[in-house]
């Protein structure tokens, strides 16, 4: 039966399909739909896990104890994960073992634009690349068995063009596969320097064999042309439009790299192409086995996501100009104004960033929906650079600050600090925010951290995480208790408000980074998109009493706008009827509209 | 645009404001594709741009699909869930394409906060190029449907009284497939609604 399947679905079906046991995962765009889905299907086990790295050890372990394995996630993800995966490459596996894991070429939901396939080069473990959602399931059923019969784990590289679209598939059944027999062996699994040095050199030999095999992930479509192109994942379907006629060598296997092929269909062409996305990897190693006239990024950028248009322009330039797009009479594209991302109606974290910008404290911050913090009209966040990176930045900003301070220089020009915060999520915290607030009580820092604690994983589409007391499966389970947790690694000063309760939160603020040691302020109110949250009917303004002071506005809410009177008014398709503007009001305008529209 | 013999051949660029369905317009139009026995290919955006951003969806549906992207120039179909957002999406479109859009007006952050101008009157301002446009209150349609979530079902019943030939039990079969049980009803009228729709061009 044929099923139109995001390339994400199909990877967890082929999963299923090829009898996976154990699937453990931390959400990250553009990979979270693997793990979803797996977890509506029956007879695997899936988990969230806390972060990457714990994930991949929870895969790690299922495949050496004999289990089919996967653990899933997005390219900065394997920055996390990437400990356990150079050693998990010397040990090898019992049971097949697949790394998922989707790039984002053009960051359309990512802090960079990294490209995991030097990660497989580094740690010398086999990639492979589908380009299409029904090769997304045969490549992932295909990739448990090349991991058992090399002993390797498998990297199953995505892209969010492929792992975002949707295109039929032919499914099948599960077929159950009986989890291999343990058996004991320190020289394989025991990485210490003596055994790992001879695991070093079953490595090397399995790259060169594995090449070997790359050969057979090869497909060659219209051989014999004078123009010859080598790509793999999404450009194939990119060049298979715009170079109709050409002779194209697409390759599945990434790494090793088929040389053999490579070689032979160099010699086969005139003129050599590479079409991939991102840094040249292929082109480089095409240079490498000394192939000179190669060309890829001479034409196409590095930067970003390639796609048809760009690669016609870029190789044919004013020879074949674009498709001539409508014109209209009145308006042009340009006239559109931009619509950035924003935090939601109801958004709790509204409460903690207008608290932070009217307080003028410099932020540091994390991966989530809050970085639109750092978006208009708040622009109360100074930095973010990586998952949980908001609680070692703020305790290093405050220590340059002492030092400073202690050698008598005071702030440098302009610096003008009035005090530092790090705010980060409930999931992200428990990512990898734990061990920075250790480090600020164990180093004697000072720092306050504010646990934007919306009681679920937002941005990437509500997961469940250890802090909301249900499994991926929704089954109950033991919730960790933040304000349990923040005291026991010797955090004293702990709190929980309501950042929807701006005079009590603008308090706790101020009190919190006077405090001179290290301080916790747990911000918890849930997402307004949660299932369970319905504050009831929107509000309104009475626009009598609305003296168009603007303040309502400064809440950045996309349900507040102004008539051309200047006098506030409410979209009431979407409010959501939080009521967190109401205490805005000096003047009593704003407040719950009854039936019939009036206010109360 | 052609259905001849159902073989459709047909490129729509869906977009609208995140949190507003447009996921649910394309796995409903590529349902309707596979029934119809062609290829089909989705791309959708998913992540940071939900968050109350612009938001994108291409379906391509043909007899042998590469690309999942839609580049400029080549839709025959735009389909817009925000006003300002059909204007956006208009280099997408082919010359003698349609413009099927929700004259719903929801102001970015920008507009709001004063750095940036909403134009006044989009859809009458979008008429008079060399292309056709179908605008309605589609939130209106649907909220005296029973529910304005429906909007996004408003607008596919619009362009399915666009696209002739196709018979209606494959788009209302496509439509159970997509909608909760519990939700079938209000979804049935919405697109009934929006179906009368269809065709008739000078629908502000």
């Amino acid at each position: 039966m044929k099923e139109l399947l995001l390339g994400n679905e199909a990877v967890a079906r082929g999963a299923w399909e090829a009898g996976v046991h154990v699937v453990s995962s931390y959400p990250g765009t553009p990979s979270t739909e693997i793990t979803e889905t797996l977890s509506k299907l029956s007879s695997v086990y899936c988990e969230w896990s806390p972060n990457e790295k714990v994930s991949a050890e929870v895969a790690i372990g299922a495949a050496i104890g004999g289990g089919r394995a996967m653990c899933c996630m997005k390219h900065v993800g394997l920055n996390v994960a990437a400990d356990p995966l150079f050693t998990a490459s010397y040990a090898g596996v019992n049971g097949g073992l697949v790394f998922a894991v989707a790039d984002d070429p053009g960051l359309f939901s990512s802090q960079n634009d990294q490209d995991s396939r030097f990660y497989a080069l580094s740690a010398h473990v086999p990639m492979i690349e589908p380009s299409d959602s029904t090769e997304c399931f045969e490549f992932t059923k295909k990739a448990f068995e090349l991991s058992e019969k090399y002993d390797t784990p498998v990297i199953l590289r995505l892209t969010t063009r492929v792992s975002h679209s949707r295109s039929p598939v032919e499914v099948g059944e599960r077929k159950a596969v009986p989890k291999k027999p343990y058996v004991k062996d320190i020289q394989k699994y025991v990485m210490m320097p003596g055994m790992a040095k001879k695991r070093q050199a079953i490595v090397k030999e399995r790259d060169r064999i594995m090449s070997e095999e790359a050969d057979k992930w090869i497909k060659l479509d219209n051989p014999g042309r004078k123009l010859g192109i080598i790509t793999s994942g999404i450009c194939y379907q990119y060049v298979r439009e715009v170079f109709p006629d050409a002779s194209v060598l697409k390759l599945g296997m990434i790494y090793p790299l088929p040389e053999k092929a490579i070689k032979e269909f160099a010699a086969s062409v005139e003129e050599l192409l590479v079409v991939e996305e991102l840094e040249p990897y292929i082109e480089d190693f095409v240079r490498q086995i000394g192939i000179p006239y190669v060309e890829g990024k001479k034409y196409f950028t590095p930067l970003g996501e390639l796609g048809t248009e760009k690669i016609r322009q870029a190789y044919y330039g004013a020879k074949t100009p674009a498709a001539a797009p409508a014109e209209s009479s009145g308006l042009t594209v340009s006239d559109a104004p931009m619509r950035p991302p924003t935090l939601c109606p109801g958004c709790p974290h509204r409460g903690v960033f207008y608290t932070l910008s009217q307080l003028k404290l410099r932020v540091t911050g994390d991966i989530g929906c809050y970085t639109l913090g750092a978006a208009a009209p708040y622009k109360s966040m100074d930095a973010c650079i990586c998952m949980g990176a908001s609680i070692g930045m703020s305790h290093g900003m405050e220590k340059a600050e002492a030092v400073a301070a202690s050698e008598a220089l005071g702030d440098a020009e302009g610096d003008n600090i009035r005090g530092t915060v790090a705010v980060i999520g409930d999931s992200t915290f428990v990512h990898s925010g734990i061990t920075g607030l250790v480090n600020i009580v164990y180093n004697k820092g000072a720092s306050t951290v504010i646990i934007l604690d919306n009681s679920i994983t937002g941005m990437t589409g509500h997961q469940q995480n250890p802090t909301t007391g249900k499994t991926i499966r929704m089954e109950d389970t033991y919730p960790i208790d933040l304000t349990q947790l923040c005291k026991a690694v010797g955090v004293r000063r702990v709190r929980v408000e309501d950042p929807f309760d701006l005079k009590g939160f603008r308090a706790a603020v101020l009190e919190e980074i006077e405090a001179g040691e290290p301080s916790v302020i747990i911000a918890r109110r849930p997402c307004a998109l949660l299932k369970g949250v319905n504050y009831g009917r929107p509000v309104t303004v009475d626009a009598d009493k609305c003296r168009r002071c603007g303040a309502c506005m400064r809440l950045g809410c996309p349900a507040i706008l102004k008539t051309d009177a200047g006098v506030a008014k409410i979209d009431r398709s979407l409010c959501v009827g939080c009521e967190f503007c109401v205490q805005m009001c000096r003047f009593g305008a704003i407040g719950k509209e009854q039936e019939g529209g009036c206010v109360k | 645009m052609s259905t001849e013999g159902y073989g459709l051949e047909l490129n729509i660029l869906i977009i609208g404001v995140g949190g507003q369905g447009t996921l649910l317009s394309s796995r409903f139009l590529g349902d309707v594709a596979l029934r119809l026995g062609r290829d089909v290919k989705v791309s959708e955006v998913h992540g940071m741009s939900q968050r109350g951003g612009s938001v994108e969806t291409c379906v391509r549906i043909g007899e042998n699909i590469a690309s999942p992207i839609i580049d400029r120039g080549m839709a025959d179909v735009v389909l817009s869930f925000e006003s300002v957002e059909a204007l956006r999406a208009l280099d997408y479109l082919k010359p003698g394409g349609t413009v099927i859009m929700n004259t719903q007006e929801i102001l970015p952050m920008p507009v709001i906060s004063g750095t940036a101008v909403y134009p006044e009157n989009v859809p009458e301002r979008l008429k008079g190029g060399n292309y056709n446009v179908i605008s309605l209150d589609a939130l209106g349609i649907a909220e005296s449907c029973g529910s304005p979530k429906c909007v996004n079902v408003v607008l596919l019943g619009v362009l399915s009284g666009t696209i002739p030939g196709i018979p209606e039990e494959v788009w209302l079969e496509s439509l159970k497939n997509v909608v909760p049980a519990k939700l079938l009803d209000v979804n049935l009228r919405a697109f009934e609604a929006g179906r009368k729709q269809g065709g008739n061009e000078t629908k502000v």
